[in-house]
């Protein structure tokens, strides 16, 4: 069983209840198709458990084979700095298939949020090093692709990827309540 | 599974292409750590494949003194255009004819299949397997345990011969 090394913290961007039973950290890539992909159905899970699950993403982008999988990281974690992570995320992977820096700008600014500071911290690299933290992270607790799903702590090996988190999550509460 | 070289094994010693008119030998690296990887094949179909990954681990490999060298029995064109499509920054080697004579040489040869295991070395500055590990084939064994493995070794003693100028060999 290969465990989550890196705990969830204030630092983490957390969708639902923090007192909720279970917790689902996923290492996405925001060019990889298989994580847009697995949006829908996380979204579906999030309704189904409600306040008994919380949902926890930390950034694994493939920056060699997915030239713009870093910026969009960097500008969910700008969004996130002024408190609106959750919606960029959301509008990044809606805009998957064309994604691009200037794209990205044009969500900030229909976010309102500075097209022009967003520019800025992609050139300064602002965020660099919390993406290439979250990226080490996930590495050393056995991350090896994108999406990777770790429930309570546990790694989701299964070659239905999200699909069936559900029945992992429901095993998960059993347990909790057990 | 196949049996692989355990720890505490000299590493066979092997002298492979690396392009097609490039070849690299294990002698090459004395002095420095290595993590040999042998994995089945080039274009595996998914995002994060194994080289894929490493490929984005390599400065944290680097930093603990360690140069990461991929195996597997494609031919050298093949590795040129793979590593050129994934724009891999260390060097792929082609144990090719005779084919997989390297990887049986460490015990990391799946006949039924003529490929390579999954199957990952740390080998020291003398040449001696300090980790070794074998992953079912289907799974991806990630970088946790080779970072692990690098982090238990004793700090590496500076050669000043050795450790200058980082030899670019992708």
């Amino acid at each position: 069983m290969t465990q989550l090394k890196v705990p969830v913290t204030s630092l983490d961007h957390v969708l639902g209840d923090d007192d909720a039973l279970v917790t689902v950290v996923e290492y996405g890539d925001y060019e990889c198709p298989h994580c847009g992909a697995a949006q829908p159905v996380l979204g579906q899970i999030l309704a189904q458990f409600g306040n008994q699950l919380r949902l926890v993403y930390r950034h694994f982008p493939l920056i060699e084979i997915h030239p713009v999988a870093g910026p969009a990281a960097e500008a969910a974690e700008f969004a996130g700095s002024r408190g609106k992570f959750w919606k960029m995320h959301q509008a990044i992977f809606a805009n998957q298939q064309r994604l691009s820096v200037p794209l990205l700008i044009a969500l900030a600014a229909q976010l309102d949020l500075s097209p022009i500071e967003l520019r800025d911290a992609l050139a300064s690299g602002a965020f660099v090093a919390k993406v290439r933290g979250d990226f080490m992270g996930g590495v050393r607790s056995g991350v090896n692709g994108t999406p990777t799903f770790f429930v309570n702590g546990v790694r989701h090996d299964s070659p239905y990827g999200a699909a069936d988190l559900s029945s992992e999550i429901n095993r998960a509460i059993l347990a909790a309540a057990a | 599974m196949s049996i692989i070289l355990p720890k505490g094994t000299q590493a066979p010693a092997f002298t492979l292409r690396v392009t097609p008119d490039q070849s690299l030998s294990l002698d090459d690296f004395r002095g420095r750590r290595v993590v040999l990887a042998f994995y089945p094949a080039d274009w595996s179909p998914v995002c994060g494949d194994q080289m894929s990954l490493y490929n984005h681990v390599l400065p944290e490999f680097r930093r603990l003194g360690a140069e990461l060298l991929g195996v597997s029995v494609d031919g050298a064109w093949c590795h040129q255009a793979f590593a050129r499509d994934r724009k891999l920054h260390f060097a792929l080697l082609s144990d090719f004819e005779p084919k997989g004579a390297v990887a049986k040489s460490y015990g990391a040869y799946r006949s039924a299949e003529g490929v390579a295991e999954r199957a990952l070395f740390v080998i020291d500055e003398k040449g001696m397997i300090t980790w070794s590990y074998c992953s079912p084939v289907a799974l991806n064994p990630g970088a946790d345990g080779i970072l692990d493995a690098l982090e238990a070794l004793p700090p590496l003693e500076r050669q000043d011969d050795a450790a200058q100028g980082s030899r670019n060999v992708a």
